[in-house]
């Protein structure tokens, strides 16, 4: 048995690491890992949950159903991997251009 | 017990792939960290009694995504990150948000874990491939549809933005 609040707060540490390194990092592959830890983060809420909805179903209605969670989970790694798929097409795309990975040099809304 | 010291354990890891993601300063290396985030987020979801999911972890975000990932460092050949300033504002105003938000979720869940309950393992096959897939073509038909289409769309982007232009 361990505490929902254990996860909530793992979950919470991952995503401000990922922020961190959003804000901190400059490399734009690194920025995109980044984005990849915070839907990481984002995902171990949704099992955490549909765990707990599992165990608690009754305690709220009837009409909440306890794996929907998991199904998110599905969801959101779908929309992960065509996000990175499309992600480093344009990170490919930037670089052949301008030979940098740099985002401060990459300030410009056009390839 | 032996629930609690495994999260532990497994909790550490992904903690310390997570910061060694932001000190390292080559991009192969931040993405073989991210690795052992997600590996030990498999175990997570695993301890969780999600199975299905803990699968997917490993074979779609540990697996493809982050070969897609490596693949696109090896063929830029990314050096090391250029040290450069950087964004006043993001340092002046983004890391004491996070901070507080941090804090914030971090206190709340503290102070409420009493009510919260816990979570274990369930023994009732919960998180089985059959039960996902009951839910996934039955009461999420519809988005599991436009999903495809999605993927495809994706797909398309990613030719059209790689292809290089003659």
């Amino acid at each position: 048995m361990v505490p929902l609040s254990w996860y909530l707060i793992l979950s919470a540490v991952l995503f401000c690491l990922g922020v961190f390194g959003f804000l901190l990092k400059r490399n734009i592959i690194t920025i995109f890992m980044s984005i990849e830890l915070m839907l990481n983060a984002v995902n171990l809420t949704f099992v955490a949950f549909a765990n707990y909805w599992n165990e608690h179903a009754t305690l709220v209605s009837d009409k909440i159903i306890p794996l929907s969670g998991q199904v998110f989970v599905f969801f959101v790694m779908v929309v992960a991997a065509a996000e990175a798929a499309v992600g480093l097409a344009i990170i490919i795309a930037v670089f052949r251009t301008r030979e940098t990975l740099n985002v401060d040099r990459v300030n410009l809304l056009k390839l | 017990m032996v629930h609690q010291v495994l999260f532990v354990i497994f909790a550490l890891i992904s903690v310390a792939g997570a910061v060694n993601l932001l000190a390292q300063r080559h991009p192969i290396n931040s993405a073989l960290s991210l690795v052992v985030v997600m590996g030990s987020l498999a175990m997570i979801y695993l301890l969780l009694g999600a199975e299905f999911v803990a699968a997917i972890q490993v074979i779609v975000y540990a697996g493809a995504i982050m070969v897609l990932f490596v693949f696109v460092i090896m063929l830029l050949n990314a050096g090391a990150e250029e040290r450069t300033r950087g964004s006043r504002i993001a340092l002046l105003l983004g890391v004491p948000g996070v901070l507080v938000l941090g804090c914030l979720v971090g206190w709340t869940m503290i102070s409420n874990s009493r009510q919260l309950g816990g979570v274990s393992i369930s023994p009732t096959n919960f998180g089985q491939t059959s039960n996902i897939a009951r839910l996934l073509f039955r009461d999420f038909l519809l988005p599991f549809e436009i999903t495809s289409v999605l993927i495809l769309i994706a797909i398309m982007g990613a030719v059209v933005l790689g292809r290089r232009e003659s």
